[in-house]
């Protein structure tokens, strides 16, 4: 309030005149319920599309043993790949009185190796890797050994497990 | 950040993107396309609604494709994987059909409403021709997708819709042999079907949608002749009009929504070719009165089999209507509208009243 009683500033306290800040507040109010509501409908648009993508897990039966072949089918000295549940493992026949089996599966990016019988070894032609017969790399760039199998013999038929 | 958006803007209008896109161009086609305000203004809406159902289509269509496989080996159980195990499966595939229906729907609206609206007159008679391009393609989409899923209904229905293609003279037996991928429905078909769905249609589609919009925006909306063009009220497109068709949109989404998750689509039996034709089989609503027609006609009429003068009359009806700016238009440049009008309320009543017929019979 001025010396001569007049208003000098919309805001005075005294002022009758003073504006109301109330449609402002309201304005806002309708404009936050308004752009939360196109939100929220935007993430109902959204959130199925987000969960479709995402392929359902296929429940594999899960597998630790399997029927390879018949002994004969498998000379000594040689190789063969056979299904382990829904992966491939290597079976080899080292010599008469030695079976190995192993994941077939490369450690390095995942390509499926196979048996050289004149290295006597196990190689991945992906990216050269090298594996011995106990699995363990030898050269080449794959970061871990293969996972070994337990091979018996049940009459003339050659089982693969899982072992432990 | 007032202070950003408007650095952002100049940026656009002087700085790097401006010189490679030519923004320019756009932002002054926003600020001076208007749509004319006036008592049928809400017809414009319909077109708009058709392409919003059209982006539904395409964004739900590449989602099934993600689990879809179209063999007759696969593709049932492939859909039926996608309903029961994949999250929100169910729904997306229900959204797919349902906006599919409504799409054509709205695409006949859209037509009625530029007939009733006169707004096939000149300079705009290219683009009612590319609107009913777009409708043949449409209702291609519609046969064509109704097959995938594999099951009995949409099996008989896709033989009875070759068989009919098959009766046209001369070339019908190349057509169906075409559709069909062989003498008889069966997997060749069916992966056939799925590249006109995924890949032939959607191309045309695109190209012809493209060409119809860029019409649209050459010649501007078109305003009835009962209304004075040079006393009718202007709105600016961008942002006025533009807000108001997103709400349209918005509306569509939720009837859309609820008509999915309330009214989910089933997926039926699969598809034997041994098995007899299942009770009550009939073509998706949009053929029914083509179907219930032909049904009608006698084995014989006069000289000729019964099926080939439907498919004639079919025929000589879709030329007529694409040509309607041709036969509608005096040599003055105005509309023969009464002419017009009947025409269109009789096709209505006809459409109407036939594929009700079809539906109830």
């Amino acid at each position: 309030m001025g010396a001569d009683g007049q208003c000098t500033e919309h805001n005075c306290k005294d002022c009758p005149n003073r504006e109301q800040p109330a449609p402002v507040a309201r304005r806002s109010a309708v404009s936050w319920i308004l752009s939360g509501g196109v939100a929220a409908s935007l993430v109902s648009f959204f959130y199925p599309i987000v969960r479709f993508l995402n392929p359902p897990n296929i429940a594999e039966a899960a597998v630790d043993e399997v029927l390879a072949g018949k002994v004969g089918d498998l000379k000594a000295n040689s190789g063969k790949i056979v299904k382990f549940g829904n992966k491939p493992a290597l079976l080899v026949h080292v010599n008469d009185s030695e079976w190995k089996a192993f994941s077939a599966v490369c450690s390095h990016l995942n390509c499926t190796v196979q048996y050289q019988d004149s290295t006597s070894q196990i190689w991945c032609a992906c990216h050269n890797g090298i594996y011995d017969l106990n699995g363990r790399v030898v050269s080449g760039p794959p970061p871990k050994p293969l996972e070994e199998y337990a091979v018996r013999i049940r009459a003339d038929e050659v089982i693969i497990s899982r072992r432990g | 950040m007032e202070r950003h958006v408007a650095e952002t803007n100049r940026a656009l209008k002087t700085g790097w993107l401006e010189e490679r896109l030519g923004l320019q161009a756009i932002r002054e086609l926003a600020e001076h396309k208007r749509v004319p305000v006036h008592s049928s203004m809400h017809w414009y809406y319909f077109g708009g609604i058709s392409l919003f159902l059209v982006m539904v289509q395409v964004i739900t269509g590449i989602l099934l494709m993600l689990y879809y496989r179209p063999t007759v080996a696969e593709a049932f159980e492939s859909v039926r994987f996608i309903m029961t195990r994949v999250e929100f499966g169910w729904l997306i595939r229900s959204i797919h059909s349902w906006s599919a229906n409504l799409l054509i729907f709205m695409v006949f609206v859209h037509m009625f409403s530029v007939v009733f609206t006169h707004a096939y007159r000149p300079p705009r008679e290219l683009t009612w021709l590319t609107g009913i391009a777009l409708l043949g393609l449409m209702m291609a989409f519609g046969f064509s997708g109704y097959l995938l899923p594999w099951n009995k209904i949409s099996y008989f229905a896709t033989k009875v819709g070759a068989d009919v293609a098959a009766s046209t003279p001369l070339i019908g037996e190349a057509i169906a042999r075409f559709l069909r991928g062989g003498e008889d429905v069966g997997g060749a078909t069916l992966t056939r079907f799925f590249a006109f769905h995924v890949v032939v249609l959607p191309v045309a589609a695109a190209m012809l949608l493209m060409i119809h919009l860029l019409l649209v925006q050459k010649s501007g909306m078109s305003t009835p002749p009962w209304i004075a063009a040079s006393k009718v009220r202007q709105m600016k497109f961008f942002p006025n009009f533009l807000l108001r068709e997103l709400m349209v949109w918005y509306c569509t989404m939720a009837v859309l929504g609820a008509l999915a998750a309330i009214f989910p689509w089933e997926l039926g039996e699969k598809a034997d070719p041994f098995a007899p034709a299942p009770a009550g089989i009939r073509p998706e609503w949009y053929f029914l009165a083509q179907f219930y027609t032909l049904k009608l006609i006698p084995s014989h009429v006069l000289f000729m089999e019964g099926e080939l003068l439907g498919i004639f009359g079919f025929g000589l009806l879709a030329v007529l209507w694409a040509g309607l700016p041709a036969w509608a238009i005096r040599k003055d440049g105005s509309a023969r509208t009464r002419l017009v009008v009947s025409a269109a309320v009789f096709l209505v009543a006809y459409l109407v009243v036939f594929t009700i017929l079809g539906y109830v019979k």
